[in-house]
């Protein structure tokens, strides 16, 4: 379990003031200058060091991205774009960095930002996010009244620019080149790669595009030293994490914990335990919509990390705790969800377009069980076409809770389905 | 030159193009929807996916460059996989309506349906139902068969240049359209039925007429412009049912103008298709027989001098040669192909071609448009302009008065004193002109024709020669003519002979009596109040000013309906085509001209088109040189002295209506109604 001295985030709670003398009191914005003098390729090292991964759902190593910006610039500026467009079901985790400590994201833009020789940060946060982009603004202003961003940014002598974007509710703006298009002006609709946005990315210009929680930890990271944060979880898959959990667990919550964190500990210590005990658990996805569920067997023993958690073919994503217990209808949730990406599919390409909405009708009929069981193996196929032949990774997270559902409980599904036909006989 | 293996076969393909075209110069066809060769690429049909070794995934082979050491797929287990799965998402929502689909037999997506996809289908859902747009009298939709691969969105913003279309709302339900339900105002809206890899937009005229397998295939050239497109003519019986360009990349790329696609109808009405004569003041059915004793008549003991000749705008070169030869023979000298009065100079050839070419536009870097609108006067050359200006670096300005072009233009100054501060330097932009690498100037038909067009013209030729736009290896002086037929009139020179009346000449001899017979060759564009009594024979092809004012009409053939030379305006020699034979007793035109000389006593020397085209190539090689061209030389034309105070407009006012075919139908009437409200009559948005 985390212990106090080692949480980075301190007011996910918003115990503490969030404005800048808030902030000041825990630290952030501590003497900013010392950790910029170091230079640039000094915080990239220091980042890759630490091994911190990609807090926004691939787990993409941190320092690794942020290496493959130009350190020469060919004329064109870079930039960093934060995604705040925090909108994959289950998660939350952003929210609360936003809301209640927007000066963790602003110190860590500027760190971030000049380790990539950026001239400036664009915050692009959900337009749902109102009290958030608020709270933001505030920070932001704030901080360029302090000096701390602006011209010659906190007496670095560098000069850098944060901008907040608000966005106007569409989940494809999470995927970073949409979030590039819908930041141009334009629809927001995945672009091909290549080329990357390091090389091609925001108005053409080498761009970086990372989390919030990514950005957000990195100054608290240069402050303490990789190695302990290095220190903290388990190999590769290190650091503290924010856990989102929500679902049939007594207490919902935000929690910072070590990455690595047994799923059963994480919901019986900061959750109070699976509403009727841990025995009424039914399933557990594990990382917000996108990834396929886990049932109560794997859930005993699995670790919550990016590794782990891929080695029972689910996945970390955004770490947002989704829990059921047996009052869950499993088809009619998978359904839901199948409806969310069938609605939030940008419409570009022909896979996602097309094969969301036929998988939304399908399993509509198997949440009657108005269908026959070799539909089952049908609609895994159709997700099998989606997956991996789209543009962005829409079309694989709109697959891949039907397959996690076919994998652990087909046997519910086809039960649904006999239960159909033997009422139909009766009638 | 990086070196890639495709399906086993190690290539060297050339840096920077994509795998798709890497497939294609290794000879494996790669199926796609979205991907055209002239649009931007937008990868998301995702129907080219094939199978790159050490990738996770099957790769879009549309937009994925090619790299040293790559090792492509197209045909394995996977790739086959992956075109079945996105063949059958296309399908799903589909309507099986092909029986009743115009784009049924060319459709691309049945075609490739039954090349990579299943043949049954899973999908036992209701299937999607989209509202049809009004894209205007010549697109028609049927927005249910839509596949949302976006060609169309990419064609109208990047080569139209008109941002009318747009796809909105997403996912299932994304849907291309106008945003505001106001029609394509795009002279080049027919591409998009080409372009259109389903039937989801289809040609509005040629709705449910025929089957691409019962139409006979005519390579031919388009007669709307004078860019000289080259064009398939498909017909059925006697009729020609649709018009479709074809690929020339010098001269149209694969683009063709609406109205050189959508007038056919035009060809069907208002036809001359008997001779006639004119008896107490009306006209009367006649024999070939009787109209040409009307004429032998009217000639006999008549002195030349009295018997002049026009050529209109889309005679084919053999008849104008066979008219000119009759001319001389007869004793007149008084023959001319520029019935707008226009002051090119048939003696220096520079100063009627467009001595850029029409491929040069990629090469320039500044162009000075003076009194031209050429996305009306020739559409597909200006949308070669826009292609230049999306490469950036381009600058283009005006002197007159030009519309909205699709490109930025510098408005420099309305007419003959602009164009004087440019010779003597005075404007700053005759340095901008001086200094380009490339520099062009096009000269609109529309100042040529002005009372003052030799002066224009010499004013013009001056500032090509101050600001030094002809140089080693390239000619910047342009004319852009907008009759098909003026160039080849110009080369053959059916122009006034030593002593011989133009236009003008002609017209104020015929109102004052000197003038007595006058031919007019497909000539409707002339004042015809003003041929006073002449006796006027009309030989053409529709019953148009000329043919109303005509006291014989000799039915002769559109561009469709006889084989034919024509020159465009880079001087290119072309061959037109018959596609269908002339209406009733029509003919085609040369023969007419050749049994009239004969029974005025003036025997041609050519019994066929081929012994015709035997003296024309000796009169003038260019017209055997079918394809190519040949640079003007650099010499001396144009005119001196004032140019009148008023500004310099533009050839044509309205796009859709320039002439006898266009004026005959009612699909370009029906554009006019809807895109140049001021030439139907000044309706407003407020109308009925």
């Amino acid at each position: 379990m985390l212990q106090d001295k080692d949480r980075i985030f301190k007011n996910v709670y918003c115990q503490d003031d969030w404005r800048l003398a808030g902030a000041r009191r825990r630290g952030i914005w501590d003497n900013t200058k010392a950790l910029l003098e170091v230079g640039p390729d000094k915080i990239v090292d220091e980042i890759k060091a630490s091994e911190l991964r990609g807090r926004g759902g691939a787990g993409f190593p941190t320092g690794m991205k942020w290496s493959f910006m130009p350190k020469q610039s060919d004329g064109r500026p870079s930039y960093l774009v934060v995604n705040a467009d925090e909108s994959e079901p289950g998660t939350c985790k952003d929210r609360e960095i936003l809301r209640f400590d927007p000066h963790m994201l602003i110190e860590g833009c500027l760190i971030a930002g000049f380790a990539m020789r950026c001239k400036a940060a664009y915050i692009y946060i959900r337009g749902e996010f109102y009290q958030e982009a608020m709270h933001v603004q505030a920070a932001i202003d704030e901080a360029y009244d302090a000096g701390l961003i602006g011209k010659n940014a906190s007496g670095s002598g560098y000069d850098f620019d944060v901008y907040l974007h608000r966005g106007a509710g569409a989940y494809i703006c999470g995927e970073e080149s949409a979030l590039i298009e819908s930041l141009e002006g334009k629809k927001g609709q995945p672009r091909l790669k290549p080329p990357f946005p390091a090389a091609c990315g925001l108005y053409g210009c080498p761009t970086t595009v990372n989390n919030v929680e990514t950005i957000a930890v990195t100054p608290t990271i240069l402050r303490r030293g990789a190695s302990w944060f290095a220190g903290l979880g388990r190999p590769k898959n290190v650091g503290t994490k924010l856990f989102c959990v929500s679902g049939h667990v007594n207490k919902p919550c935000n929690v910072e914990e070590e990455m690595g964190i047994p799923l059963k500990e994480l919901i019986e210590k900061h959750c109070g335990g699976v509403r009727g005990g841990w025995d009424n658990l039914l399933a557990v996805i594990p990382g917000g919509s996108s990834v396929p569920m886990l049932p109560k067997h794997i859930c005993d023993d699995v670790l919550m990390d990016f590794d782990s958690l891929r080695a029972v073919q689910s996945g970390l994503g955004t770490a947002a705790v989704i829990v059921m217990d047996k009052s869950t209808d499993l088809i009619e949730a998978i359904t839901r969800f199948a409806h969310f990406y069938m609605h939030e599919s940008c419409g570009q390409c022909t896979p996602c377009r097309e094969g969301t909405g036929w998988m939304f009708r399908i399993m509509t009929r198997f949440v009657k069980g108005d269908a026959d069981p070799s539909e089952i193996d049908m609609l895994l196929e159709i997700s099998k076409q989606i997956e991996g032949h789209t543009i962005c990774a829409l079309g694989d997270a709109a697959a891949w809770p039907i397959q996690g559902l076919m994998r652990h409980f087909r046997p519910v599904v086809e039960q649904r389905m006999r239960d159909f036909r033997g009422r139909q006989a009766a009638e | 030159m990086p070196k890639m293996t495709i399906d086993g076969v190690e290539i060297e393909v050339p840096a920077g193009i994509t795998v798709l075209q890497a497939c294609e110069l290794a000879g494996k066809e790669i199926p796609r929807f979205c991907y055209h060769e002239r649009l931007s690429v937008a990868g998301n049909c995702r129907m080219c996916l094939v199978e790159q070794e050490k990738a996770p995934k099957p790769v879009a082979s549309c937009a994925m460059p090619v790299a040293e050491g790559m090792v492509i797929k197209t045909d394995s287990p996977l790739v086959q996989k992956a075109r079945k799965g996105v063949m059958e998402f296309l399908l799903i929502n589909h309507p099986l309506d092909c029986p009743i689909c115009d784009q049924g037999g060319e459709c691309d997506l049945q075609d490739q349906a039954m090349a990579f996809g299943k043949s049954f289908s899973r999908y036992h859902e209701e299937k999607r139902a989209v509202t049809d747009k009004d894209f205007g009298p010549l697109v028609k939709t049927e927005m249910t068969r839509c596949i949302q691969c976006t060609r169309c969105i990419r064609f109208a913003t990047e080569v139209a240049g008109v941002e009318v279309l747009g796809a909105v709302s997403r996912g299932e339900h994304m849907e291309v359209t106008t945003y505001v339900e106001k029609g394509i105002a795009s002279e080049l809206s027919g591409n998009l039925i080409d372009l259109c890899p389903v039937g989801a937009l289809t040609s509005k005229p040629y709705a449910f007429t025929a089957r691409p397998w019962e139409l006979a295939k005519t390579e031919s050239v388009d007669v709307a412009d004078a860019v000289g497109v080259n064009i398939r003519i498909d017909s059925r019986g006697r009729e020609v049912l649709r018009v479709l360009p074809r690929l020339n990349e010098d001269v149209n790329e694969e683009w063709l103008a609406d109205k050189g696609r959508f007038w056919v109808d035009g060809l069907k009405r208002q036809r001359l298709d008997r001779p006639f004569i004119r008896e107490n003041g009306k006209l009367r059915a006649a024999t070939w027989n009787e109209a040409f004793g009307a004429i032998a008549a009217k000639l006999k003991g008549l002195d030349g001098k009295r018997v002049a000749a026009i050529a209109g705008d889309q005679c084919d070169a053999e008849s104008m040669f066979a008219l000119k030869e009759l001319m001389l023979a007869l004793g007149s000298a008084n023959i001319d192909c520029r019935q707008d009065g226009s002051a090119a100079d048939a003696n220096a050839r520079a100063s009627y071609l467009f001595n850029s070419t029409i491929a040069g536009i990629d090469k320039a870097d500044v162009i000075l448009l003076i009194g031209t609108n050429p996305r009306w006067e020739a559409p597909v050359l200006n949308a070669r302009i826009r292609k230049r200006h999306l490469k950036g670096g381009l600058k283009v300005a005006s002197v007159g008065g030009v519309g909205e072009l699709t490109y930025p233009v510098e408005m420099l100054g309305a007419g003959g004193d602009t164009l004087n501060q440019l010779v003597s330097g005075g404007h700053s932009f005759a340095d901008v002109l001086k200094n380009a690498k490339a520099p062009m100037i096009i000269v609109g038909n529309g100042v040529l024709a002005r009372p003052d067009g030799s002066a224009v013209l010499g004013l013009a030729k001056k500032l090509a020669d101050a600001a030094n736009v002809v140089r080693d290896g390239w000619n910047g002086f342009n004319v852009l003519q907008t009759a098909a037929s003026r160039v080849a009139g110009l080369e053959l020179g059916f122009v006034p002979q030593s002593g011989g009346r133009d236009v003008a000449g002609i017209l104020d001899g015929a109102s004052k009596g000197e003038i007595e017979v006058v031919y007019l060759l497909g000539a409707d564009e002339i004042d015809t109040n003003r041929l006073g009594k002449a006796f006027v024979i009309y030989q053409g092809h529709h019953g148009d000013r000329g043919a109303h004012r005509a006291d014989v009409i000799l039915p002769g053939a559109a561009y469709t309906e006889k084989d034919g030379t024509y020159m465009n305006i880079e001087g290119r020699a072309q061959l037109g085509r018959l596609a269908v034979f002339p209406p009733g007793d029509a003919k085609a035109d040369w023969s007419i001209l050749r049994a009239l000389s004969e029974v005025v006593g003036k025997k041609l020397g050519y019994d066929s088109l081929e012994q015709l085209r035997r003296k024309l190539y000796q009169a003038n090689p260019r017209f055997q040189r079918l394809g190519a061209i040949e640079p003007a030389a650099w010499t001396a034309f144009g005119g001196q002295g004032e140019i009148g105070r008023d500004y310099f407009r533009p050839a044509i006012s309205n796009y859709y209506m320039t002439d006898p075919i266009s004026r005959a139908s009612a699909t370009m009437a029906q554009c006019t109604e809807r895109f140049v409200p001021t030439a139907a009559g000044g309706k407003t948005g407020t109308h009925g």
